[in-house]
């Protein structure tokens, strides 16, 4: 069943470095990557951030063939940014190739392997966030680092929950929906023939059961919930405390060093 | 049929009068609950026995202030549950436990959730790691605290569910047809979790059901039909009844109902051989 290879917010256990580094020590390295991304310009720049994301793989020990896996999806969004950054960026002098209105120049090229290694980069460090944090730490993380919020009224500790709850009926659902297809099919619906539109009227007598048993699970839960004290946010505890150690604000000066390093170098025209 | 209740101290539960009636889009209120009166003492097993519809599933609701009784009331340790004041301590006094063991585990790891119910009552954090720890020994799950809960069997799901009641250290746990999704293995698993509990902790546990042989095993039965409590007290005495528990769409267990039926044939059987050896030794005694 192809439902069950979904890999949202999937997760590889293990102890490395990387795992043990405190969720919010991870966001944040990883917004601080992103920034060094967006910074580089040039070819010295990008071999820096590519190198640096080449040992941050390495020390995860998460396995090409998972991150490699994971850019399935994304191939063709990467292919038609890079093709059209190939011929619509306009260069100064010759066009290197002219075909009817179409120019390719110097300029183009590099604009268009920028933008492919961009992308790649950017998927890479957020799958490498994900794949080293599980998802309860992660939204521990989150929610601890947008809690400043809270005297803006943003519903942090709830949107946090929401996510939580999320994540823990992902296989839930995904299981039902596996049910309520096989008992369909037993009656004769048909989820594979017939062209899109065909496929898409196919799915309504699936959706239409899977949202309403979501909506009883949500009341049940809810009542679940109440009957287990939860009453929002306020004056409550953890299991579970986030502590910086030594270890986390090293990988942040790192961090740090790194997007000023591209920085500088941009200052060269590196 | 009633048991003698001990006034002398404070029962754990206590309905007074206790009507319910949905309120309806059509202004039509069927009745659920018909005049519940009803008295638990702290510590001890009491099964609530009916079949769909008798209003035992909405009387538990009751108990910990899910629902509030449109007519007379309900204390939970001498606290009255319409009292808003009162919800938090009544919530944590008597714990619940639903059919459906995936709809109230609420997190993606078996100790994350058992933790759920003191982190909500800002329970420290050392002191949380402790009771997660007691409660997942306490129905022998320790074992599984780092698993995720979808790919537990579906007994080992609801003494999951269980274990993050205990946490909360209550001192009644209400346990509605905890057993109607799980397969005899599962069924097992809780009902012997039950029990432990209620012996070795001193845990009211009040469990709501329709298998006969669950309630069986209770200190004290009550039977309910068309919201009202009709039998109360030791299994033994209620299901003597049997033609009382027919009537109202119950069946009687299968010990009872074969030393009744031997009875109707003029042998001379006493109706109390409950246990299966019991039933066998009053059968033995009879032929010899």
């Amino acid at each position: 069943m192809a439902l069950k290879d979904i890999t949202l917010g999937q997760y590889f256990p293990g102890h490395t470095i990387l795992h043990r580094l405190d969720p919010r020590t991870k966001i944040l390295l990883t917004i601080l990557y992103i920034a060094a991304l967006f910074l580089s310009h040039q070819v010295v720049s990008y071999a820096v951030v590519i190198a640096v994301l080449c040992v941050a793989v390495a020390l995860s020990k998460v396995g090409l063939k998972a991150i490699v896996g994971g850019m399935r999806p994304v191939v063709v969004i990467v292919l038609l940014t890079g093709i059209l950054n190939l011929f619509y960026t306009p260069g100064e002098g010759e066009p290197l190739v002219h075909v009817w209105v179409l120019n390719i120049y110097v300029e183009g090229i590099w604009s268009a392997v920028f933008m492919i290694l961009r992308i790649l980069l950017l998927i890479t460090c957020t799958f490498l966030l994900t794949y080293t944090t599980s998802p309860i730490l992660l939204t521990d993380g989150l929610e601890n680092l947008l809690s400043p919020l809270k005297w803006v009224k943003v519903p942090v500790h709830e949107l946090a929950m929401m996510m939580s709850i999320a994540l823990r009926f992902i296989p839930t659902l995904i299981e039902e929906t596996d049910k309520i297809m096989s008992a369909q099919k037993a009656r004769g619906a048909d989820f594979e023939s017939g062209n899109l539109i065909q496929r898409a009227q196919a799915l309504v007598p699936l959706l239409v059961p899977l949202f309403v048993s979501a909506f009883r699970r949500a009341d049940e839960l809810a009542v679940a919930m109440e009957c287990r004290c939860y009453h929002g946010g306020q004056g409550r505890t953890r299991l579970r405390q986030l502590r910086f150690q030594g270890c986390d604000y090293v990988a942040l000066v790192l961090g740090c060093v790194l997007v000023a390093g591209i920085v500088l170098l941009g200052q060269f025209g590196l | 049929m009633t048991i003698e209740v001990n006034t002398m101290e404070q029962p754990i539960l206590r309905a007074d009068g206790v009507r319910f009636s949905y309120t309806t889009a059509e202004g039509v209120a069927p009745v659920v609950l018909d005049g519940v009166d009803l008295s638990i003492e702290e510590g001890s097993f009491v099964a609530v026995l009916g079949h769909n519809g008798s209003g035992k599933s909405t009387l538990a609701k009751h108990m910990n202030a899910i629902l509030l009784p449109t007519g007379g009331t309900v204390y939970v340790n001498g606290m009255d549950t319409a009292e808003d004041e009162y919800l938090l301590d009544i919530r944590r006094t008597v714990g619940m436990v639903f059919q459906n063991p995936d709809n109230q585990i609420v997190a993606n790891v078996v100790e994350e959730d058992v933790a759920f119910a003191p982190e909500n009552l800002g329970v420290p954090p050392q002191e949380i790691r402790r009771r997660v720890d007691e409660a997942l020994k306490a129905v022998g799950m320790y074992e599984f605290r780092e698993h995720a809960p979808h790919l537990l069997s579906g007994g080992q799901k609801q003494r999951v569910a269980i274990a993050g009641v205990i946490a909360m250290q209550p001192r009644c746990i209400v346990l509605d047809e905890p057993t109607a999704m799980l397969d005899p293995v599962g069924r097992q698993e809780v009902l012997s979790t039950i029990k432990t509990l209620n012996r070795t902790s001193g845990v009211t546990v009040v469990l709501i059901t329709h298998h006969m042989d669950e309630a069986a095993q209770a200190d004290r039965l009550v039977v309910m039909s068309k919201g009202k409590v009709i039998a109360d007290g030791a299994p033994k005495t209620v299901f003597q009844d049997v033609e009382g528990l027919r009537a109202v769409g119950l069946t009687v267990p299968e010990t009872t109902g074969l030393l009744w039926a031997l009875r109707q044939d003029g042998l001379d059987l006493p109706l109390d051989a409950l246990s299966d050896e019991e039933c066998a030794n009053a059968l033995y005694a009879l032929l010899h």
